[in-house]
């Protein structure tokens, strides 16, 4: 059944589907946890511990942590896999273009592509900014998150990549949860203004929440 | 109507082919556009040049034959087939752009004619149902709910022409196999084959070099019978409930 999965079109589109389900979800998720940038260094510093401490005393030190880092590293990897694989079939089956062409479908459908390729090389900046500290700028101070993400956004290239990243996730939200819905067979006649309405609330909630912790930082709100 | 057209010219599979440069005057509102291109081919003819190739039969809609990507359009601006398409859908002095569907699934014959037979075996591999010859079975042993047999209609109305794997960006044949797999998965008489029609006519889709659904919803408004793009979205969730049912 993996294999039938896997060699089908249908089946790759049914993996990037859920994998971006599960990150939509990890996203919803980290946003309200970054939230509590806004209540000061010590609630967003204990956050940041507990997230270490997650699920104890059932699960050891930072297995919570690593649990939800290999769900995610998992995802993102199925996700661009299924992906590039797809788009690959994808132009090969239109080898050639109309000689007449008209702008087609809405914006962030067309840049599903490079959208995902834009949020691909984002993750990993993002990753090496905040995680592991190897790109970042001003001493990354390891467990004092709080500081490290005024440092980030204390810098103009932080704050463009951030920004122009958390836009391009936007849109890539929007059109990814209402196709999600379809390829896993969840979308009907009925159900199709609910899925769009809460795949653009999910798109803007995401979006301004997160552009709101750089724009915290460039007003001195976080400082 | 004075026109000029520029169409696709192919001698063969073989040949590149180009656009060429034709002026039609004469043109009538009324004449639908496959007869405006027959009024083209018979100036063609009295100069000694090869007409354009396209297809057609019916001419009144039914039949899926004709094609044409009119203007970037498959079938034309407006809602239905070209044979239906009437020249009053177009100003006097326009340039009309006439191109042949493209996808690697549907190679060019020759000018506008693509060879659709991808779609004829995508039918083969499970748009059919197993049902004893002989006598026309009692029309009550069967009974299917009004629900059920207005929903088979909507997607029994494909009529094969091929217009959303043209629309499709990716060249896909996601609606034209959706259609064919909800008409028959709702009703009694498909259900034996219900699980092995949906994997089975997947897998042939994609054997044929089909594109992947990306959801852009071009087929659908391509779609001179209107099958709704959620023909699509029913047959994902047909097929993973195939996946869970058939062990392969």
């Amino acid at each position: 059944m993996a294999l039938t999965f896997w060699q089908s079109t249908l089946g790759k589109k049914i993996v990037m589907g859920a994998t971006g389900l599960i990150m939509i979800g990890y996203l919803c998720v980290h946003l309200l946890g970054n939230m509590k940038i806004f209540f000061g260094p010590g609630e967003f510093n204990a956050y940041g511990h507990w997230l270490r401490v997650m699920g104890a005393p059932v699960l050891h030190h930072e297995w919570g942590l690593w649990i939800a880092r290999i769900v995610l590293l998992a995802s993102v990897v199925l996700h661009g896999v299924s992906a590039y694989q797809l788009s690959r079939r994808d132009i090969k089956a239109r080898p050639q273009k109309y000689v007449h062409t008209k702008p087609r479908a809405s914006y962030a459908t067309r840049t599903m592509r490079w959208g995902g390729v834009i949020l691909g090389l984002f993750i990993v900046w993002h990753v090496l900014d905040l995680t592991t500290g190897t790109t970042h700028s001003g001493g990354f101070q390891e467990g004092h998150p709080y500081q490290n993400v005024v440092d980030t956004f204390s810098t103009w290239y932080g704050n463009v990549i951030y920004i122009v990243a958390m836009l391009a996730m936007g849109m890539h939200v929007r059109h990814g949860f209402w196709s999600a819905a379809q390829t896993l067979g969840a979308g009907n006649r009925t159900r199709d203004r609910a899925l769009k309405a809460i795949a653009n609330a999910l798109a803007i909630v995401l979006t301004a929440g997160f552009i709101s912790i750089p724009v915290g930082v460039m007003t001195g709100v976080v400082s | 109507m004075k026109l000029t057209l520029r169409v696709w010219r192919q001698k063969n599979p073989d040949t590149p082919g180009a656009m060429a440069t034709y002026e039609l005057d004469g043109v009538s509102q009324d004449m639908s556009f496959l007869e405006m291109l027959d009024v083209l081919n018979e100036e063609l003819i009295v100069k000694g040049e090869e007409p354009v190739a396209f297809d057609h039969d019916c001419r009144e809609g039914i039949c899926g034959a004709c094609s044409l990507v009119i203007n970037g359009d498959a079938h034309g601006p407006e809602r239905t087939t070209t044979c239906q398409l009437h020249m009053r859908s177009f100003q006097d002095g326009d340039t009309i752009d006439i191109e042949p569907w493209r996808a690697s699934a549907f190679p060019v014959i020759k000018d506008l004619v693509v060879d659709r037979s991808a779609f004829d075996r995508v039918i083969q591999a499970g748009g059919y149902i197993t049902a004893p010859t002989g006598s026309a079975p009692e029309a009550h042993a069967t009974p299917v709910p009004k629900a059920d047999a207005d929903y088979a209609f909507e997607h029994a109305e494909c009529i094969g022409c091929g217009a959303c794997v043209a629309a499709c960006p990716n060249g896909a044949a996601m609606l034209f196999t959706s259609a064919k797999v909800n008409h028959l998965n709702v009703l009694p008489q498909g259900s034996p084959e219900r699980e092995t029609r949906v994997l089975d006519m997947v897998a042939q889709m994609d054997a044929e070099g089909f594109g992947g659904c990306t959801l852009t919803g071009e087929c659908a408004t391509a779609c001179p019978k209107g099958i709704p793009l959620f023909s699509i979205t029913a047959m994902n969730k047909e097929w993973l409930r195939a996946t869970r049912k058939v062990k392969r």
